[in-house]
């Protein structure tokens, strides 16, 4: 009785429509389940046993990523409450403790923002200790360099979304480094080069401060209601849909530059 | 599509081939209408150089659209009310808020402070029973003159413009600043005697 209505799921049209392999008990099964589905596919098909070691990984490459899940799925609830807008802002942040079930909601995302820092940090520490920046991984520890600093770029946008006194006054000296922009910073290297009087002709400077890297970020010449909605469209949505363009070319490419990298790279090479 | 056009291929074939036989010199001379690879590039040409400059005009709306045309701050100058109003000594915060502004009475003249920290530009708060300017962020302290003497600051508050306007009022310009360390202070619009 229970074989036949097992045959009859397994062998309806619904069922092969979605899985086209059978049970994976054998190899070639067990590799048709990675290939054969959208999200698996990044990964490499076949994983050698020691690297899964915690001892070798830390698994803080997958630390950071289900973090990174995590922030999004938080982040997306509590877009429901949040309004980037001065008279609100603020407002909202202290309603999401109290006026909403479970108040923990907006801690979690932060808990999980410090803790993805970290996470990240560490996933590039264990990546350096165990040399995995190596030929033929060097472009993507390249994009493992951006997806750090989109990090901290989500951490950095997202620290001003209380506004609150902290938040401002952080975002007012930490947007203060991009006046030292080269070139498009209106005090930085370089900054005076862009002048027509240095071609001989009128001499007025291009860069100011209305009109340089730091004004672009802010959306004005201080951290204003404009600098709040900015920082919420990037925090929202510029800066994650980037990064998790990012991890995808990143975990695909563990996989087409051999697999999470293992001690014994140097002897599979030599034997072959 | 591709099995009722197929005799029609084959028709064609069958027509190019003498053609091909001929040398392309002569088949152009033949049908001037006929695209030549030369007019094909001339086209190929003018159409990429069309295409990267509408590219390169989007780009560049792009980013000015990242510029507003136009700001809701406050505007650089603006008056500040009669002489007569202020006491010597006092340091007047009416202005911080909207404008960054301390506007400072002396026994020598007027002076407009700016309100920007000069370690890492938060905003100090002037402390009138220790008579100082103290900043919260990171502990910078300043004279009521603007000097700074404890905390981070590498030198002292920055000055603006000030002067009166026509009806007597005192006007604050805040589009050209006084910096002490470079001795503009002394300068005659860093100061409003009166």
């Amino acid at each position: 009785m229970w074989q036949k209505i097992k045959t009859h799921i397994s062998e309806s049209q619904v069922w092969k429509s979605v899985i086209r392999h059978g049970y994976p008990d054998t190899r070639r099964n067990r590799t048709l389940v990675v290939l054969s589905n959208f999200f698996l596919h990044l990964h490499p098909t076949k994983v050698p046993s020691h690297s899964l070691k915690l001892s070798y990984t830390w698994c803080m490459g997958g630390l950071t990523f289900f973090l990174f899940l995590v922030e999004t799925l938080t982040g997306v609830l509590l877009m429901f409450y949040y309004r980037p807008v001065g008279e609100y802002a603020y407002n909202d942040i202290l309603a999401l403790r109290e006026h909403v079930p479970l108040g923990i909601m907006r801690e979690i995302h932060r808990w999980g923002a410090h803790a993805m820092v970290i996470t990240v940090w560490l996933h590039m520490l264990r990546v350096f200790l165990t040399g995995s920046y190596k030929p033929p991984r060097e472009f993507n520890w390249g994009i493992g360099v951006v997806l750090l600093t989109l990090t901290l770029l989500l951490s950095f946008t997202g620290y001003l979304l209380p506004w609150d006194q902290l938040a401002i006054w952080a975002i007012t000296v930490g947007s203060n480094m991009a006046r030292a922009t080269p070139f498009v910073g209106h005090e930085g290297p370089g900054a005076k080069l862009l002048n027509p009087g240095m071609l001989g002709l009128e001499d007025v400077p291009l860069i100011h401060a209305t009109d340089d890297a730091r004004f672009v970020l802010l959306g004005g010449p201080f951290v204003g209601e404009a600098t709040l909605l900015r920082f919420y469209v990037l925090h929202c949505v510029f800066i994650p849909l980037a990064a998790a363009t990012l991890m995808a070319v990143h975990f695909w490419r563990v996989r087409k530059d051999g697999g999470i990298s293992t001690p014994t790279d140097d002897f599979s090479q030599k034997a072959l | 599509m591709a099995e009722p056009s197929q005799p029609q291929t084959v028709e064609t074939k069958a027509a190019a081939a003498p053609v091909q036989s001929s040398p392309p010199a002569a088949s152009t001379k033949d049908s001037p209408d006929k695209p030549t690879r030369r007019g094909f590039f001339k086209w190929l040409t003018g159409g990429w150089v069309a295409f990267t400059t509408g590219v390169g005009m989007m780009k560049i709306l792009t980013v000015r659209f990242l510029y507003p045309n136009v700001l809701f701050v406050p505007p650089s100058s603006f008056k500040a009310g009669y002489p007569a109003e202020y006491q010597i000594g006092q340091v007047d915060q009416r202005f911080k808020e909207k404008f960054g502004v301390w506007i400072v009475r002396n026994e020598e003249g007027f002076y407009a402070l700016s309100t920007t920290c000069t370690h890492l530009g938060c905003q100090p708060n002037w402390l009138e029973a220790e008579q100082k300017f103290k900043c919260p962020c990171h502990g910078s302290g300043f004279y009521v003159t603007g000097i700074n003497f404890e905390g981070p600051a590498p030198r002292p508050l920055e000055r603006y413009r000030i002067m009166l306007a026509d009806d007597g009022q005192i006007l604050v310009d805040k589009s050209k600043k006084y910096q002490f360390e470079l001795g503009q202070w002394k300068d005659a619009e860093a100061l409003l005697r009166v």
